[in-house]
Protein backbone atom coordinates (compact mmCIF):
# COMPACT_ATOMS: atom_id res chain seq x y z
CA UNK A 1 0.00 0.00 0.00
CA UNK A 2 1.92 3.20 -1.16
CA UNK A 3 1.67 6.24 1.22
CA UNK A 4 -0.48 9.45 0.91
CA UNK A 5 0.00 12.12 3.33
CA UNK A 6 -2.55 15.24 2.73
CA UNK A 7 -1.52 18.73 3.81
CA UNK A 8 -4.00 21.31 4.08
CA UNK A 9 -1.79 25.24 4.53
CA UNK A 10 -4.72 27.38 5.06
CA UNK A 11 -2.59 30.82 4.12
CA UNK A 12 0.39 31.88 3.50
CA UNK A 13 0.37 34.01 6.82
CA UNK A 14 -1.93 33.77 9.62
CA UNK A 15 -3.96 36.97 10.01
CA UNK A 16 -3.57 37.60 6.52
CA UNK A 17 -6.11 35.47 5.26
CA UNK A 18 -8.24 33.08 3.24
CA UNK A 19 -11.66 32.23 1.15
CA UNK A 20 -13.69 30.10 3.13
CA UNK A 21 -15.31 28.07 0.18
CA UNK A 22 -11.43 27.29 0.11
CA UNK A 23 -11.04 26.30 3.51
CA UNK A 24 -14.26 23.84 2.60
CA UNK A 25 -12.56 22.37 -0.30
CA UNK A 26 -9.51 21.91 1.59
CA UNK A 27 -11.29 20.10 4.15
CA UNK A 28 -13.30 18.02 1.56
CA UNK A 29 -9.74 16.56 0.59
CA UNK A 30 -9.50 14.92 4.18
CA UNK A 31 -6.10 16.61 5.37
CA UNK A 32 -4.25 14.89 7.67
CA UNK A 33 -3.37 17.93 9.19
CA UNK A 34 -3.86 22.07 8.96
CA UNK A 35 -1.07 24.64 9.12
CA UNK A 36 -0.22 27.85 8.71
CA UNK A 37 2.98 29.87 9.47
CA UNK A 38 2.19 32.91 11.77
CA UNK A 39 5.46 34.96 11.75
CA UNK A 40 9.01 35.93 9.74
CA UNK A 41 11.65 37.92 10.22
CA UNK A 42 10.42 39.79 7.36
CA UNK A 43 8.47 43.12 9.25
CA UNK A 44 11.94 43.74 10.71
CA UNK A 45 13.27 43.55 14.49
CA UNK A 46 10.43 45.31 15.93
CA UNK A 47 8.16 42.18 16.06
CA UNK A 48 11.09 40.68 17.37
CA UNK A 49 12.10 42.87 19.81
CA UNK A 50 9.07 44.62 21.68
CA UNK A 51 6.53 41.30 21.63
CA UNK A 52 3.96 42.81 19.46
CA UNK A 53 1.84 41.39 16.60
CA UNK A 54 2.20 41.75 12.79
CA UNK A 55 -2.20 41.17 12.19
CA UNK A 56 -4.54 42.48 14.86
CA UNK A 57 -6.11 40.31 16.95
CA UNK A 58 -9.52 40.57 14.62
CA UNK A 59 -7.96 39.33 11.96
CA UNK A 60 -5.85 36.55 13.77
CA UNK A 61 -8.87 35.08 15.39
CA UNK A 62 -11.03 34.94 12.17
CA UNK A 63 -8.48 32.85 10.77
CA UNK A 64 -8.25 30.99 13.68
CA UNK A 65 -11.62 30.17 14.36
CA UNK A 66 -12.34 28.53 10.82
CA UNK A 67 -9.04 26.54 11.10
CA UNK A 68 -10.05 25.13 14.45
CA UNK A 69 -13.69 24.38 13.32
CA UNK A 70 -12.51 22.10 10.95
CA UNK A 71 -9.47 20.49 12.58
CA UNK A 72 -12.33 19.82 14.74
CA UNK A 73 -14.63 18.53 12.40
CA UNK A 74 -11.69 16.87 10.74
CA UNK A 75 -10.77 15.11 14.05
CA UNK A 76 -6.84 15.57 12.61
CA UNK A 77 -4.43 18.22 14.03
CA UNK A 78 -3.69 21.98 13.54
CA UNK A 79 -0.52 23.37 13.75
CA UNK A 80 0.58 27.23 13.98
CA UNK A 81 3.99 28.23 14.12
CA UNK A 82 6.36 31.46 14.83
CA UNK A 83 3.26 32.90 17.12
CA UNK A 84 2.56 36.69 17.07
CA UNK A 85 4.74 37.03 14.47
CA UNK A 86 8.30 37.34 15.95
CA UNK A 87 7.62 33.80 17.39
CA UNK A 88 8.49 35.04 21.21
CA UNK A 89 7.00 34.17 24.47
CA UNK A 90 4.91 37.31 24.23
CA UNK A 91 3.91 35.35 20.56
CA UNK A 92 2.95 31.85 21.95
CA UNK A 93 0.87 33.88 24.72
CA UNK A 94 -0.86 36.07 22.51
CA UNK A 95 -1.95 33.07 20.06
CA UNK A 96 -3.06 30.48 23.17
CA UNK A 97 -5.52 33.44 24.37
CA UNK A 98 -7.31 33.54 21.00
CA UNK A 99 -7.26 30.34 21.05
CA UNK A 100 -8.77 29.71 24.64
CA UNK A 101 -11.36 32.62 23.92
CA UNK A 102 -12.64 30.57 20.66
CA UNK A 103 -12.84 27.27 22.03
CA UNK A 104 -14.89 28.76 25.30
CA UNK A 105 -17.11 30.54 22.74
CA UNK A 106 -17.29 27.40 20.52
CA UNK A 107 -17.54 24.61 23.30
CA UNK A 108 -14.73 23.33 21.94
CA UNK A 109 -12.32 20.53 24.04
CA UNK A 110 -8.93 19.51 23.01
CA UNK A 111 -5.19 18.95 24.17
CA UNK A 112 -3.15 21.83 22.86
CA UNK A 113 0.60 22.23 23.08
CA UNK A 114 2.68 25.50 23.47
CA UNK A 115 5.93 24.90 22.47
CA UNK A 116 8.38 27.85 23.00
CA UNK A 117 11.54 28.73 21.23
CA UNK A 118 12.58 31.84 23.57
CA UNK A 119 16.06 31.24 24.22
CA UNK A 120 17.71 31.52 27.95
CA UNK A 121 20.80 33.79 27.63
CA UNK A 122 22.81 31.90 30.29
CA UNK A 123 22.57 29.32 27.98
CA UNK A 124 23.57 30.76 25.22
CA UNK A 125 26.43 32.11 26.78
CA UNK A 126 27.68 28.73 27.46
CA UNK A 127 27.17 27.22 24.13
CA UNK A 128 29.12 30.40 22.81
CA UNK A 129 31.53 29.35 25.15
CA UNK A 130 32.21 26.40 24.03
CA UNK A 131 32.28 27.19 20.64
CA UNK A 132 28.94 25.88 19.40
CA UNK A 133 27.58 29.09 17.93
CA UNK A 134 28.32 29.76 14.45
CA UNK A 135 28.53 32.78 12.64
CA UNK A 136 26.31 32.39 9.27
CA UNK A 137 27.51 34.88 6.43
CA UNK A 138 27.06 37.71 6.89
CA UNK A 139 27.28 37.56 10.45
CA UNK A 140 27.36 40.66 12.93
CA UNK A 141 30.28 40.10 15.53
CA UNK A 142 28.70 37.95 18.78
CA UNK A 143 30.26 38.12 22.37
CA UNK A 144 28.04 37.48 25.39
CA UNK A 145 27.72 41.41 25.61
CA UNK A 146 25.44 41.07 22.20
CA UNK A 147 23.32 38.06 24.34
CA UNK A 148 23.06 39.75 27.03
CA UNK A 149 21.23 43.21 25.73
CA UNK A 150 19.05 41.83 23.59
CA UNK A 151 15.80 42.21 24.27
CA UNK A 152 14.62 38.22 22.84
CA UNK A 153 16.23 36.13 20.90
CA UNK A 154 14.66 32.88 19.56
CA UNK A 155 15.71 29.89 18.11
CA UNK A 156 13.96 28.24 15.23
CA UNK A 157 12.45 24.87 15.92
CA UNK A 158 12.78 22.36 13.62
CA UNK A 159 9.92 19.29 12.92
CA UNK A 160 11.17 17.46 16.06
CA UNK A 161 9.81 19.77 18.73
CA UNK A 162 6.37 19.67 16.99
CA UNK A 163 6.08 15.40 16.34
CA UNK A 164 7.09 15.13 20.09
CA UNK A 165 4.41 17.16 20.55
CA UNK A 166 2.07 15.30 18.08
CA UNK A 167 3.15 12.15 19.76
CA UNK A 168 2.06 13.12 22.99
CA UNK A 169 -1.06 13.40 21.76
CA UNK A 170 -1.54 17.10 21.10
CA UNK A 171 -4.64 18.19 18.56
CA UNK A 172 -3.68 22.20 18.23
CA UNK A 173 0.26 22.94 18.29
CA UNK A 174 1.13 26.12 19.12
CA UNK A 175 4.29 26.46 17.98
CA UNK A 176 7.08 29.72 19.16
CA UNK A 177 9.20 30.69 16.32
CA UNK A 178 10.09 27.55 14.13
CA UNK A 179 11.02 26.89 10.31
CA UNK A 180 8.25 28.09 8.20
CA UNK A 181 8.98 24.33 6.89
CA UNK A 182 8.25 21.92 9.83
CA UNK A 183 5.12 23.02 10.39
CA UNK A 184 3.81 21.56 7.46
CA UNK A 185 6.54 18.36 7.07
CA UNK A 186 5.52 17.26 10.54
CA UNK A 187 3.00 15.41 9.80
CA UNK A 188 3.89 14.02 6.38
CA UNK A 189 7.58 12.78 8.12
CA UNK A 190 5.20 11.37 11.42
CA UNK A 191 3.21 8.89 8.56
CA UNK A 192 6.23 7.69 6.32
CA UNK A 193 5.95 9.89 3.42
CA UNK A 194 9.59 10.26 1.56
CA UNK A 195 11.47 13.35 3.47
CA UNK A 196 12.60 14.36 -0.05
CA UNK A 197 8.65 15.13 -0.85
CA UNK A 198 7.60 15.92 2.59
CA UNK A 199 10.29 18.81 2.93
CA UNK A 200 9.96 20.14 -0.84
CA UNK A 201 6.11 19.90 -0.20
CA UNK A 202 6.43 21.69 3.02
CA UNK A 203 8.59 24.78 1.16
CA UNK A 204 5.85 25.00 -1.32
CA UNK A 205 2.89 24.84 0.96
CA UNK A 206 4.34 27.30 3.55
CA UNK A 207 3.19 30.62 1.31
CA UNK A 208 0.28 29.41 0.59
CA UNK A 209 -1.00 30.92 -2.53
CA UNK A 210 2.09 32.12 -3.39
CA UNK A 211 2.90 29.62 -5.35
CA UNK A 212 0.29 29.69 -8.13
CA UNK A 213 0.40 31.76 -11.12
CA UNK A 214 -1.16 35.02 -10.43
CA UNK A 215 -2.00 35.51 -6.55
CA UNK A 216 -5.13 36.72 -6.50
CA UNK A 217 -5.40 36.62 -2.43
CA UNK A 218 -3.55 34.78 0.27
CA UNK A 219 -5.61 31.55 0.62
CA UNK A 220 -5.09 28.03 0.84
CA UNK A 221 -2.98 25.57 -0.88
CA UNK A 222 -2.92 21.63 -0.39
CA UNK A 223 -0.46 18.99 -0.77
CA UNK A 224 -0.71 14.90 -1.48
CA UNK A 225 2.89 13.83 -0.03
CA UNK A 226 3.99 10.34 -1.50
CA UNK A 227 6.58 8.38 -0.97
CA UNK A 228 8.72 9.58 -4.18
CA UNK A 229 6.90 12.74 -5.20
CA UNK A 230 3.96 15.15 -3.99
CA UNK A 231 1.24 16.65 -5.58
CA UNK A 232 -0.03 20.61 -4.98
CA UNK A 233 -2.88 22.41 -6.07
CA UNK A 234 -4.24 25.39 -4.50
CA UNK A 235 -7.93 25.04 -3.28
CA UNK A 236 -9.79 27.56 -5.33
CA UNK A 237 -10.70 26.59 -8.77
CA UNK A 238 -9.71 30.13 -10.00
CA UNK A 239 -6.16 29.74 -9.19
CA UNK A 240 -3.77 27.49 -10.98
CA UNK A 241 -0.19 26.07 -10.19
CA UNK A 242 1.69 25.14 -12.82
CA UNK A 243 5.16 23.72 -13.55
CA UNK A 244 7.24 27.18 -13.75
CA UNK A 245 5.22 28.58 -10.28
CA UNK A 246 5.76 25.60 -8.14
CA UNK A 247 9.58 25.42 -9.32
CA UNK A 248 9.99 29.30 -9.09
CA UNK A 249 8.68 29.24 -5.65
CA UNK A 250 12.08 27.77 -4.14
CA UNK A 251 13.27 31.16 -5.31
CA UNK A 252 11.03 33.03 -2.87
CA UNK A 253 13.00 34.92 -0.31
CA UNK A 254 15.58 32.40 -0.48
CA UNK A 255 19.02 33.06 -1.12
CA UNK A 256 19.61 29.75 -3.01
CA UNK A 257 16.89 28.07 -5.15
CA UNK A 258 18.19 24.57 -4.89
CA UNK A 259 19.24 24.36 -1.10
CA UNK A 260 17.21 25.23 1.80
CA UNK A 261 18.94 24.59 5.08
CA UNK A 262 16.96 23.22 8.01
CA UNK A 263 17.72 21.99 11.40
CA UNK A 264 18.71 18.42 10.39
CA UNK A 265 19.38 18.90 7.04
CA UNK A 266 19.17 20.11 3.93
CA UNK A 267 16.19 20.39 1.69
CA UNK A 268 18.22 19.61 -2.28
CA UNK A 269 15.63 20.87 -5.26
CA UNK A 270 18.49 20.41 -7.94
CA UNK A 271 17.20 17.28 -9.19
CA UNK A 272 13.58 18.09 -8.85
CA UNK A 273 11.13 18.03 -11.84
CA UNK A 274 8.03 19.23 -12.25
CA UNK A 275 5.26 18.21 -14.76
CA UNK A 276 1.85 19.10 -15.38
CA UNK A 277 -1.21 16.75 -13.85
CA UNK A 278 -3.89 19.34 -15.15
CA UNK A 279 -4.06 22.81 -15.93
CA UNK A 280 -4.12 23.95 -12.13
CA UNK A 281 -2.54 20.66 -10.47
CA UNK A 282 1.53 20.07 -10.44
CA UNK A 283 3.44 16.34 -9.53
CA UNK A 284 6.94 16.79 -8.59
CA UNK A 285 9.58 14.41 -8.63
CA UNK A 286 13.36 14.28 -7.89
CA UNK A 287 13.37 16.11 -4.24
CA UNK A 288 15.70 15.04 -1.94
CA UNK A 289 16.29 15.66 1.92
CA UNK A 290 19.84 15.48 2.69
CA UNK A 291 20.28 14.87 6.74
CA UNK A 292 23.17 16.96 8.51
CA UNK A 293 25.77 15.00 10.79
CA UNK A 294 25.23 17.88 13.31
CA UNK A 295 21.42 19.47 14.10
CA UNK A 296 21.82 23.30 14.04
CA UNK A 297 19.37 25.63 15.41
CA UNK A 298 19.39 28.99 13.76
CA UNK A 299 19.18 32.10 16.24
CA UNK A 300 17.06 35.34 15.44
CA UNK A 301 17.42 38.45 17.97
CA UNK A 302 16.57 41.90 18.65
CA UNK A 303 18.28 44.12 20.18
CA UNK A 304 17.14 48.04 21.45
CA UNK A 305 18.89 50.40 19.52
CA UNK A 306 17.30 53.65 21.05
CA UNK A 307 14.27 55.80 20.78
CA UNK A 308 13.26 57.87 17.59
CA UNK A 309 12.01 60.54 16.20
CA UNK A 310 11.61 61.58 12.55
CA UNK A 311 11.10 64.69 10.47
CA UNK A 312 9.73 65.01 6.89
CA UNK A 313 11.01 67.99 4.75
CA UNK A 314 11.00 68.69 1.29
CA UNK A 315 13.36 71.05 -0.73
CA UNK A 316 12.62 72.75 -3.80
CA UNK A 317 14.66 75.57 -4.24
CA UNK A 318 18.02 75.47 -7.17
CA UNK A 319 20.32 76.85 -5.32
CA UNK A 320 20.29 74.53 -1.68
CA UNK A 321 19.49 71.92 -4.51
CA UNK A 322 22.97 71.84 -6.67
CA UNK A 323 24.88 72.41 -2.97
CA UNK A 324 22.73 69.79 -1.48
CA UNK A 325 25.05 67.78 0.11
CA UNK A 326 27.77 70.53 1.73
CA UNK A 327 24.51 72.46 2.80
CA UNK A 328 23.56 69.15 4.80
CA UNK A 329 26.91 68.81 6.23
CA UNK A 330 27.31 72.63 7.23
CA UNK A 331 23.86 72.45 8.77
CA UNK A 332 24.97 69.34 11.06
CA UNK A 333 28.65 70.80 11.48
CA UNK A 334 26.76 73.46 12.90
CA UNK A 335 23.74 71.82 14.70
CA UNK A 336 26.77 69.91 16.62
CA UNK A 337 27.16 72.93 18.68
CA UNK A 338 24.07 73.93 19.10
CA UNK A 339 23.32 70.43 20.71
CA UNK A 340 26.90 71.36 23.27
CA UNK A 341 25.29 74.22 24.09
CA UNK A 342 21.26 72.98 24.75
CA UNK A 343 21.50 69.81 25.55
CA UNK A 344 25.53 69.11 26.80
CA UNK A 345 26.79 66.39 24.11
CA UNK A 346 26.93 66.20 20.58
CA UNK A 347 26.66 63.73 17.75
CA UNK A 348 27.89 59.99 18.35
CA UNK A 349 28.26 57.15 21.28
CA UNK A 350 26.04 58.83 24.70
CA UNK A 351 25.18 61.47 22.43
CA UNK A 352 22.98 61.49 19.57
CA UNK A 353 22.33 60.07 16.29
CA UNK A 354 21.14 61.90 13.26
CA UNK A 355 20.79 61.02 9.71
CA UNK A 356 19.39 62.19 6.33
CA UNK A 357 17.94 60.19 4.07
CA UNK A 358 17.61 62.15 0.68
CA UNK A 359 14.85 61.00 -1.37
CA UNK A 360 15.16 61.80 -5.22
CA UNK A 361 18.42 60.85 -5.20
CA UNK A 362 19.22 57.64 -3.17
CA UNK A 363 16.60 57.22 -0.37
CA UNK A 364 15.92 53.90 -1.75
CA UNK A 365 18.88 51.96 -2.37
CA UNK A 366 21.61 54.01 -0.68
CA UNK A 367 24.93 52.60 -1.21
CA UNK A 368 23.55 50.37 -4.23
CA UNK A 369 22.14 53.16 -5.96
CA UNK A 370 23.82 53.33 -9.72
CA UNK A 371 22.34 56.88 -10.24
CA UNK A 372 23.17 58.82 -7.37
CA UNK A 373 24.84 61.42 -8.94
CA UNK A 374 21.23 62.49 -10.47
CA UNK A 375 19.34 64.63 -8.72
CA UNK A 376 15.58 65.67 -9.61
CA UNK A 377 13.77 69.06 -9.08
CA UNK A 378 13.02 68.29 -5.63
CA UNK A 379 13.69 65.83 -3.45
CA UNK A 380 12.38 64.76 -0.21
CA UNK A 381 14.67 64.45 3.76
CA UNK A 382 13.70 62.21 5.88
CA UNK A 383 15.88 62.94 9.04
CA UNK A 384 16.13 60.58 11.77
CA UNK A 385 17.36 61.20 15.22
CA UNK A 386 18.20 58.45 17.88
CA UNK A 387 19.09 58.49 21.68
CA UNK A 388 18.36 56.79 24.39
CA UNK A 389 15.38 58.02 25.41
CA UNK A 390 12.38 59.49 23.80
CA UNK A 391 12.29 62.51 25.24
CA UNK A 392 15.87 63.51 24.40
CA UNK A 393 15.44 62.40 20.89
CA UNK A 394 11.80 64.91 20.59
CA UNK A 395 14.07 67.57 22.05
CA UNK A 396 16.90 67.26 19.58
CA UNK A 397 14.84 66.85 16.95
CA UNK A 398 13.37 70.30 17.65
CA UNK A 399 16.13 72.01 17.92
CA UNK A 400 17.85 70.96 14.45
CA UNK A 401 14.57 71.52 12.58
CA UNK A 402 14.55 74.84 13.35
CA UNK A 403 18.14 75.43 12.99
CA UNK A 404 18.10 73.43 9.59
CA UNK A 405 15.01 75.19 8.39
CA UNK A 406 16.83 78.72 8.45
CA UNK A 407 20.33 77.61 7.44
CA UNK A 408 21.71 79.39 4.75
CA UNK A 409 23.45 79.60 1.56
CA UNK A 410 26.09 81.92 0.41
CA UNK A 411 23.98 83.08 -2.79
CA UNK A 412 20.91 85.02 -0.76
CA UNK A 413 21.53 87.77 1.41
CA UNK A 414 19.09 87.87 4.40
CA UNK A 415 17.37 84.61 5.98
CA UNK A 416 15.82 82.17 4.03
CA UNK A 417 13.43 79.29 5.12
CA UNK A 418 15.25 76.29 3.02
CA UNK A 419 13.42 73.38 4.08
CA UNK A 420 9.60 72.77 3.02
CA UNK A 421 7.77 70.94 5.94
CA UNK A 422 4.43 68.72 5.18
CA UNK A 423 3.16 69.43 8.66
CA UNK A 424 4.20 70.96 12.12
CA UNK A 425 5.51 70.12 14.91
CA UNK A 426 8.20 69.10 12.15
CA UNK A 427 9.21 66.21 14.25
CA UNK A 428 7.03 62.89 15.27
CA UNK A 429 8.12 60.20 17.83
CA UNK A 430 8.60 56.66 16.55
CA UNK A 431 9.18 54.97 19.86
CA UNK A 432 11.60 52.43 20.47
CA UNK A 433 13.78 51.66 17.48
CA UNK A 434 15.50 47.46 17.06
CA UNK A 435 18.17 45.92 15.57
CA UNK A 436 18.97 42.88 14.75
CA UNK A 437 21.90 41.71 16.21
CA UNK A 438 22.68 37.74 15.52
CA UNK A 439 22.87 35.55 11.58
CA UNK A 440 24.02 32.11 13.38
CA UNK A 441 23.39 28.57 14.34
CA UNK A 442 23.37 26.95 17.92
CA UNK A 443 24.68 23.26 17.81
CA UNK A 444 22.86 21.71 20.37
CA UNK A 445 23.22 17.72 22.01
CA UNK A 446 19.48 17.43 20.23
CA UNK A 447 17.22 18.92 18.78
CA UNK A 448 14.66 19.20 21.32
CA UNK A 449 16.87 20.77 24.35
CA UNK A 450 16.13 24.32 23.11
CA UNK A 451 12.79 24.08 23.06
CA UNK A 452 10.34 23.73 25.96
CA UNK A 453 6.35 22.27 25.86
CA UNK A 454 3.73 22.76 27.96
CA UNK A 455 0.16 20.32 27.23
CA UNK A 456 -2.88 22.60 28.19
CA UNK A 457 -6.27 20.26 28.22
CA UNK A 458 -8.89 23.22 26.61
CA UNK B 1 17.16 46.33 -27.96
CA UNK B 2 14.82 45.38 -25.86
CA UNK B 3 14.86 46.32 -21.74
CA UNK B 4 15.27 43.52 -19.66
CA UNK B 5 11.98 44.40 -18.00
CA UNK B 6 10.41 44.31 -21.49
CA UNK B 7 11.35 40.71 -21.81
CA UNK B 8 10.86 39.17 -18.49
CA UNK B 9 7.57 38.38 -16.82
CA UNK B 10 9.10 39.73 -13.10
CA UNK B 11 11.76 41.09 -12.21
CA UNK B 12 11.69 41.27 -8.15
CA UNK B 13 14.24 41.97 -5.00
CA UNK B 14 13.21 40.58 -1.21
CA UNK B 15 14.61 40.01 2.08
CA UNK B 16 16.47 36.37 1.99
CA UNK B 17 16.48 36.50 6.05
CA UNK B 18 17.16 39.83 7.46
CA UNK B 19 21.04 39.80 6.17
CA UNK B 20 20.64 38.71 2.43
CA UNK B 21 19.22 40.56 -0.61
CA UNK B 22 17.92 38.33 -3.15
CA UNK B 23 17.00 39.23 -7.23
CA UNK B 24 14.64 37.17 -9.26
CA UNK B 25 14.78 37.39 -12.81
CA UNK B 26 11.78 34.87 -14.35
CA UNK B 27 10.68 34.72 -18.19
CA UNK B 28 7.44 33.44 -19.47
CA UNK B 29 8.96 31.16 -21.89
CA UNK B 30 11.72 29.52 -22.92
CA UNK B 31 13.19 30.90 -26.35
CA UNK B 32 13.27 34.46 -23.88
CA UNK B 33 15.28 32.77 -20.94
CA UNK B 34 17.60 31.40 -23.42
CA UNK B 35 18.30 34.80 -25.46
CA UNK B 36 18.82 36.80 -22.57
CA UNK B 37 21.22 33.84 -20.46
CA UNK B 38 22.83 34.04 -23.99
CA UNK B 39 23.18 37.65 -24.12
CA UNK B 40 25.52 37.87 -20.99
CA UNK B 41 23.97 40.98 -19.89
CA UNK B 42 23.42 39.98 -16.32
CA UNK B 43 26.13 37.91 -14.89
CA UNK B 44 27.52 37.66 -12.00
CA UNK B 45 30.04 40.36 -13.09
CA UNK B 46 27.77 42.55 -14.70
CA UNK B 47 25.54 42.24 -11.36
CA UNK B 48 28.52 43.09 -9.24
CA UNK B 49 29.76 45.88 -11.77
CA UNK B 50 26.09 47.53 -11.54
CA UNK B 51 25.48 47.06 -8.05
CA UNK B 52 28.99 48.40 -7.42
CA UNK B 53 30.12 45.26 -5.38
CA UNK B 54 32.97 42.71 -5.03
CA UNK B 55 31.73 39.86 -7.51
CA UNK B 56 32.87 37.56 -4.41
CA UNK B 57 29.63 38.32 -2.53
CA UNK B 58 27.15 37.57 -5.55
CA UNK B 59 25.89 34.46 -5.31
CA UNK B 60 24.42 34.09 -9.28
CA UNK B 61 22.06 31.34 -10.24
CA UNK B 62 20.16 29.68 -13.38
CA UNK B 63 17.08 27.95 -12.63
CA UNK B 64 15.96 26.07 -16.17
CA UNK B 65 13.25 24.37 -14.48
CA UNK B 66 11.80 27.99 -13.20
CA UNK B 67 13.06 29.70 -16.67
CA UNK B 68 15.04 32.00 -13.87
CA UNK B 69 18.05 33.77 -13.17
CA UNK B 70 18.82 34.40 -9.47
CA UNK B 71 21.13 36.67 -7.57
CA UNK B 72 21.63 36.71 -3.79
CA UNK B 73 24.19 39.45 -2.42
CA UNK B 74 24.69 40.50 1.43
CA UNK B 75 22.33 43.33 2.41
CA UNK B 76 23.66 46.53 2.25
CA UNK B 77 22.79 47.55 5.56
CA UNK B 78 21.10 45.04 8.04
CA UNK B 79 17.52 44.87 7.50
CA UNK B 80 15.58 47.98 9.28
CA UNK B 81 19.26 49.06 10.76
CA UNK B 82 19.50 53.20 11.34
CA UNK B 83 20.97 53.46 7.16
CA UNK B 84 18.40 51.09 5.62
CA UNK B 85 15.51 52.59 3.81
CA UNK B 86 13.88 49.13 2.54
CA UNK B 87 12.52 47.20 5.15
CA UNK B 88 11.09 44.38 3.04
CA UNK B 89 14.25 45.20 0.12
CA UNK B 90 11.61 45.28 -2.51
CA UNK B 91 13.15 48.21 -4.87
CA UNK B 92 16.52 46.87 -4.83
CA UNK B 93 16.07 45.60 -8.18
CA UNK B 94 15.24 48.80 -10.80
CA UNK B 95 18.62 49.18 -11.87
CA UNK B 96 17.73 45.51 -13.65
CA UNK B 97 14.86 46.66 -15.28
CA UNK B 98 16.49 49.61 -17.35
CA UNK B 99 19.42 46.90 -18.72
CA UNK B 100 19.64 46.92 -22.36
CA UNK B 101 19.48 43.55 -23.89
CA UNK B 102 20.87 43.03 -27.73
CA UNK B 103 19.24 41.52 -30.43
Amino acid sequence: MTTEVRVLSATGMLGSGFLESSLERGVALAPHVIAADAGSTDGGPAYLGSGTPFFSREATARDLRLMLRARARLGVPMIVGSCGFGGGNAGVDWIRDIVLEIAREEGMHFRAALIRSEQDKAYLKRRLREGRILPLHPAPPLDEAVIERSAHIVGAMGHEPIVAALEAGAEVVLAGRATDTSLFAAVPLMRGAGAGPAWHAAKTLECGTAAVVQRKRPDCLFAWVREDHFDVAPCDPEMRCTPQSIASHTLYENADPFLVTEPSGVIDTTEATYEAIDDRSVRVRGSRFRPSERVTIKLEGAELAGYQSVIIAGVREPYILRQLDSWLDGMQARFAERAREVFGFGPGPGGYDLRIRVYGRDGVMGKLEPRRDELGHEVCLLITVTTARQETSRAVAKSFAHLALHYPIPEWGGLISGLAFPFTPAEMDRGPVYRFNLHHVVQPDDPLEMFRTEMLEV
Amino acid sequence: MATLGELAKLIRSKNAGPFLLTFDVMFGDEATYRRVVASGVLTRARFAELYRIPESEVMFFRHDAARAIKISIPRPYVQCDLDDGDAYGGQQHAPLVELEVPD
